[in-house]
């Protein structure tokens, strides 16, 4: 498995968000989970100018095996979405933490950051889910 | 504890990722599932399938048995080492399970039927079994090979035992050979041809290790399930079971009305044909983006049914499916995906044999 990122924060239903310049936030699935759901094939990603609450679905990413909900780690407003994935899914498989981002949001609440797993904490997560 | 097959460590070893199946502790994928999917359409892979059950029937009144039992008739079965796909039904048609039925001598018959119905099948071939004076013999000593793709035959047979190699290579499409123990039977469960290889457990890693020898590829359950969908194969309790009788699960050209015999359940098929049968099987190609899943609501002219059987197909790199929908032109149809309808185009399976996509498939009828 990859290293996790220092710069990264996660929910524990295993998104990222990666806090850019002005208050946006790039958001995407930790290389654990897209271990766990395999080969990509379809996103379904959110539109810019989409308002998202922090918690709720917003995208899903459906494998051969299954489809899973991604959830906004922040508050705000979809700014950017990675169009790469409507024809290259898989890019989610093969760079998690970078190519493969889903959405970026231009937070309502700088606070809501802090709510967030920090790497370690993440980490931990993944060590207590193999045992 | 689920059950384990004897290559339970061979795959732990080669990486793969393990899921409880039907109670069996069985490999989905050793990585890439689409990868796997694509050695089976293109080369050659392997799958560990020796959880599926191998009963062997004998007695001087088996083929007499066979013929009630099942709803596709041994009549078929003339020459020895020929293989029969057939549904085994509940007396209101119900099924039961599918499975193959090999015809090796004119005393002794092997059924290979699914792992998660084991104990069901075993005690209903028991009981109807005892009035035929046949013995039933459930072989969990055997483990089983499937080696399946357009090289699968000839890097297989490099492998066997020579007094076997010519003989397997000789085999006609659904028959079989044998020697000792050592069964080969040109079948297989994913559109390409191949070999289904049942051999003991004691030989089965090492024969594993020569296949993987020889360049044939480890693949999973999910590759598996892909390729299975994809050549337009039922999987038994997903696309029937025993509240479907085959007329409504596709698998009409599997029963056999023939005249004079008494198979379990045939009143019960004949008065549903007269009567009419309420629902039919249908294939579904998504041509937008998405992925067809099994419990999705379809909407047709004649009202509402199911996806049975969806997943993504990789070689056509669209949602594929089978839904059960009523009985009648299902007109255009639609699916129902997160509260969105997207609409399908209805297609007759198979989607995929041999590696190419089949006539209708991939061709979008304007309307």
């Amino acid at each position: 498995m990859s290293e996790i990122p220092g710069d990264l924060k996660f929910l524990k239903s295993h998104e990222w968000a990666r806090l850019e310049d002005g208050g946006v936030v790039r958001v995407g699935i930790s290389d654990h989970a897209q271990g766990q759901l395999g080969d990509l094939v379809y996103v379904e990603l959110p539109a810019v100018g989409d308002a998202v609450q922090s918690g709720n679905a917003c995208a899903v990413v459906e494998s051969v095996k299954a489809a899973s909900d991604i959830y906004s780690p922040v508050s705000g407003t979809v700014v950017e979405v990675n169009e790469i994935l409507a024809d290259k899914p898989e890019t989610i498989n093969e760079d998690a933490y970078g190519e493969g981002w889903i959405f970026a949001v231009k937070m309502a609440n700088p606070e809501d950051m802090e709510a967030l797993l920090d790497p370690d904490a993440y980490a931990e997560l993944l060590e207590e889910d193999a045992h | 504890m689920p059950e384990t097959t004897v290559l339970n460590s061979v795959h732990r070893a080669l990486g793969a990722r393990m899921v409880d199946f039907g109670g069996w502790d069985m490999p989905i994928g050793y990585g890439s599932q689409i990868e796997e999917h694509h050695a089976v359409r293109g080369d050659a892979g392997m799958f560990d399938v020796s959880h599926m059950t191998v009963v062997d029937l004998r007695g001087s009144g088996v083929r007499a048995f066979l013929r009630h039992l099942l709803a596709n008739s041994v009549d078929k079965l003339g020459v020895a080492g020929k293989a029969l796909y057939s549904c085994m039904l509940d007396a209101s048609g119900g099924v039961i399970d599918d499975l193959i039925v090999y015809f090796l001598d004119d005393d002794y018959f092997r059924l290979v039927v699914n792992a998660a119905t084991r104990d069901k099948d075993l005690e209903w071939i028991r009981k109807n079994a005892s009035s035929f004076h046949v013995t039933v013999e459930h072989h969990p000593e055997l483990a089983m090979i499937a080696v399946q793709g357009p090289n699968a035959r000839s890097k297989a047979a490099s492998v066997l035992p020579v007094v076997l190699r010519e003989r397997s290579l000789a085999l006609k499409p659904f028959s079989a050979t044998r020697e000792g123990m050592l069964f080969v039977a040109r079948t297989g469960y994913t559109g390409e041809d191949g070999f289904e290889i049942t051999l003991p457990v004691s030989e089965a890693v090492a024969f594993w290790r020569q296949l993987q020898d020889a360049g044939i590829r480890p693949c999973g359950l999910g590759a598996r399930d892909t390729l299975r969908l994809e050549a337009g194969m039922n999987l038994y309790g997903q696309d029937m079971d025993d509240q479907t009788t085959p007329f409504e699960a596709g698998l009409a050209w599997t029963v056999s009305l023939d005249e004079g015999r008494d198979f379990i359940g045939r009143s019960a098929l004949e008065a549903q044909r007269r009567n009419g049968v309420p629902r039919q099987m249908i294939g579904l190609v998504l041509d937008e983006k998405g992925v067809l899943r099994h419990g999705q609501v379809v909407h047709t002219a004649c009202g509402v049914g199911e996806v049975l059987s969806g997943t993504f197909s990789p070689t056509l790199g669209k949602g594929i499916a089978f839904a059960r929908v009523p009985a009648g032109d299902p007109g255009a149809v639609s699916v129902e995906i997160r509260g969105k309808s997207v609409p399908v185009r209805v297609v007759k399976p198979p989607f995929v044999r041999n590696g190419q996509p089949c006539a209708g498939i991939l061709i979008a009828v304007q309307g």
